[in-house]
């Protein structure tokens, strides 16, 4: 028998009974579909919460200040309670090696006002080198300088979302002036919107020099909080280990257990992150793999029904000069055609259902081509496998008997 | 051309041992058309499985064309048959949901045949067995039991076998259509066809020329048909 020949034997065996061949490729289509929505799903996820992290900034190390211990006892008032971090050690971080940018920032929560409409949002003293720690673009006017850092100016960047809530929808900002803690503050810029990131939301802050947040917020030289940009990925465990030790030395601590800061590494937080996200992706691919087994048997189950029904036709076609493997080739044939064709049709379902998902329901969805390489790979071996034991049968029957059957 | 020797058959049930046939031995020439006949439960199907090699002999011996086929595996025994036999059954055996053209020219797509041949052999096969050309392209669902039958038999023809098997033919159609297709079978054999029928009743049987008759698994009776019925299938 030609190859030709078998694929069209096959072909008309499926298509002969259209309801059947449907109904029965329905178990691949959902599987398959679920399988590919469900890791869409979990990858959409992962790319957002990688987005998001990026969003902090990209190969960003975070100082914080340690724990404050009263003298000889152990109660500790929480990670950054402790006030030890100075501009002073901001400047010298950035003679490290390996070290592209660097921002102290100090951050305190205000009543803003302005033209009589008002906001309370966190106000964040910083320096100009903020915009490259933080990957922070000005959408409108500048950002302050140095020199402006240097003379006290009281002047004021605004994220788009306190814009908008001072100002009106995409008012115009630049110029105007605001009120915070009654002191009078000039805007001068508006950065770019970056999207509700998880952890703080910058596009509802007001930026101002650090020497102003420090000589009228705080009242000292203190900074909350200190971001090195390492010059690339490469170098961020190395520069990491330079910041504790330059740090350990200015701060006169021998033993690093007793450090008063901590340097969180971005890389740490994304990879904790990507695991988590991992195994959600794996959990939603586990029940949509399920779903693909039950599909699988519908197949075999089908198979099977169909090799019975056709009984007589596998005699007749015994009778006629078949051979076991030309029976075998037939219906294994059929249904590997059958999980392959759902399985076509399931991955441009879970495509739909993607999309569907991201344009209606707002999740974002992201389709791998190895998801989809995977679903169909494994929906050709559920046919092989759930096809082969009803083939063996067919292939089994007596012609006299399978003639004979009513 | 055919020879049977000795030829038994055993069927075990447990521990139970049936022997259908009881040592049958006869020959048939080429070009015979012969009726083999016995009552139901007297060995007739199973000495028709061992002519169409469907089934081997527990003992004895069984040449076709001068070849013993009576220990060959199944997929030789799907050669044989392919090459060698055509069957007609009494309950035609279509596939309904195909075309008359495809039912006839099924065995030559196991036979590894192309497309065109296999057509062209398939419509002379029909033409022969007295199916017009219009009704080659309908589905085989859609004809009458004489027509049905008709494509049973042009399928059994397209191979061009050494014997054509013929179990019950006329069983399923009523006596006009039945004379009809045992008309065919005298023309193919007038023709030089080796034809086999295998029934229970005598009324078909008088249309061979020789009459094997089987009862309890022995051969009892073994004539030239003195009376032959002649049909014709001209329609």
């Amino acid at each position: 028998m030609k190859i030709t020949d078998l694929c069209e034997e096959i072909w008309l065996g499926v298509s002969s009974n259209k309801t059947r061949s449907g109904l029965t490729m329905l178990g691949i289509v959902i599987g398959i579909a679920s399988v590919i929505a469900m890791l869409a799903v979990g990858q959409g996820s992962k790319a957002q919460i990688e987005a998001n992290i990026q969003s902090i900034g990209s190969n960003l190390l975070l100082v914080q200040p340690g724990f404050q211990r009263g003298a000889g006892i152990s109660v500790s008032a929480g990670r950054g309670s402790a006030q030890s971090l100075t501009r002073e050690d901001a400047t010298a971080l950035a003679s490290i090696s390996g070290v592209s940018a660097v921002s102290p920032e100090t951050t305190s929560r205000q009543q803003i006002v302005a033209k009589g409409q008002n906001t309370n949002t966190s106000i964040v003293g910083t320096t100009p080198a903020y915009l490259e720690t933080r990957n922070l673009n000005i959408a409108e006017g500048s950002f302050f300088t140095d020199a402006q850092i240097a003379s006290r100016g009281k002047v004021a960047v605004i994220g788009p979302t306190t814009r908008d809530d001072l100002f009106g929808e995409g008012g115009d900002a630049v110029g105007q002036k605001i009120r915070i803690k009654n002191m009078e503050f000039t805007v001068i810029g508006v950065t770019a919107a970056k999207g509700g990131s998880g952890f703080t939301n910058q596009d509802d802050t007001v930026f101002i020099p650090i020497s102003v947040m420090s000589t009228y917020f705080t009242g000292n030289d203190m900074v909350g909080s200190i971001a090195v940009k390492a010059a690339n990925q490469e170098r961020m465990s190395e520069v990491q280990a330079s910041i504790t030790a330059l740090l350990l030395q200015r701060h006169g601590i021998a033993d690093p257990q007793q450090a008063d800061f901590s340097v969180l590494n971005q890389s740490d937080i994304a990879s904790a992150a990507s695991s988590a996200t991992q195994t959600f992706t794996l959990l939603l691919a586990s029940i949509a793999g399920i779903s693909l087994l039950v599909g699988g048997i519908g197949i075999m189950n089908m198979m099977l029904t169909t090799v019975t029904e056709r009984t007589r036709e596998i005699g007749l076609r015994q009778a006629i000069g078949a051979e076991k493997e030309e029976i075998v080739g037939q219906f294994l044939g059929e249904a590997i055609l059958l999980t392959v064709l759902g399985g076509l049709i399931g991955i441009g379902l879970g495509y739909g259902i993607a999309w569907g998902l991201q344009a209606f329901m707002g999740t974002k969805t992201q389709v791998a081509w190895s998801s989809v390489g995977l679903a169909f790979g494994v929906s050709a071996v559920i046919g092989l496998v759930f096809g082969y034991y009803p083939a063996r049968r067919a292939a089994k029957l007596n012609p006299i008997q399978a003639l004979k059957y009513e | 051309m055919i020879e049977v020797k000795n030829v038994t058959k055993d069927y075990t049930n447990g521990n139970d041992v049936a022997r259908i046939l009881k040592g049958v031995s006869f020959q048939v020439q080429k070009g015979e058309f012969i009726a083999i006949m016995g009552p139901s439960g007297s060995g007739k199907s199973t000495l028709m499985h061992i002519l169409g090699a469907l089934d081997t002999p527990t003992d004895g011996t069984y040449s076709l064309d001068g070849k013993d086929i009576s220990a060959l595996p199944e997929d030789e025994l799907a050669r044989i048959r392919k090459a060698k036999i055509g069957f007609v059954f009494q309950a035609f055996h279509l596939l309904p949901r195909a075309t008359v053209l495809r039912n006839v020219a099924l065995p030559l797509l196991y036979a590894g045949m192309d497309r065109a041949d296999r057509e062209g052999r398939a419509k002379e096969a029909l033409l022969a067995a007295g199916l017009e050309e219009e009704r080659h392209l309908h589905l085989t669902s859609q004809l009458s039991g004489g027509q049905m039958q008709r494509v049973a038999i042009a399928r059994a023809l397209v191979n061009d076998p050494a014997i054509v098997l013929a179990d019950e033919p006329t069983g399923n159609l009523d006596s006009k259509t039945g004379d009809l297709v045992l008309g065919t079978f005298q023309r193919l054999h007038a023709q030089g066809r080796t034809v086999i029928l295998i029934t229970h009743e005598p009324y078909v049987a008088e249309h061979a020329e020789r009459i094997l008759v089987i009862r309890d698994g022995e051969l009892v009776e073994d004539k030239k048909n003195a009376h032959r019925r002649m049909q014709t299938d001209a329609i």
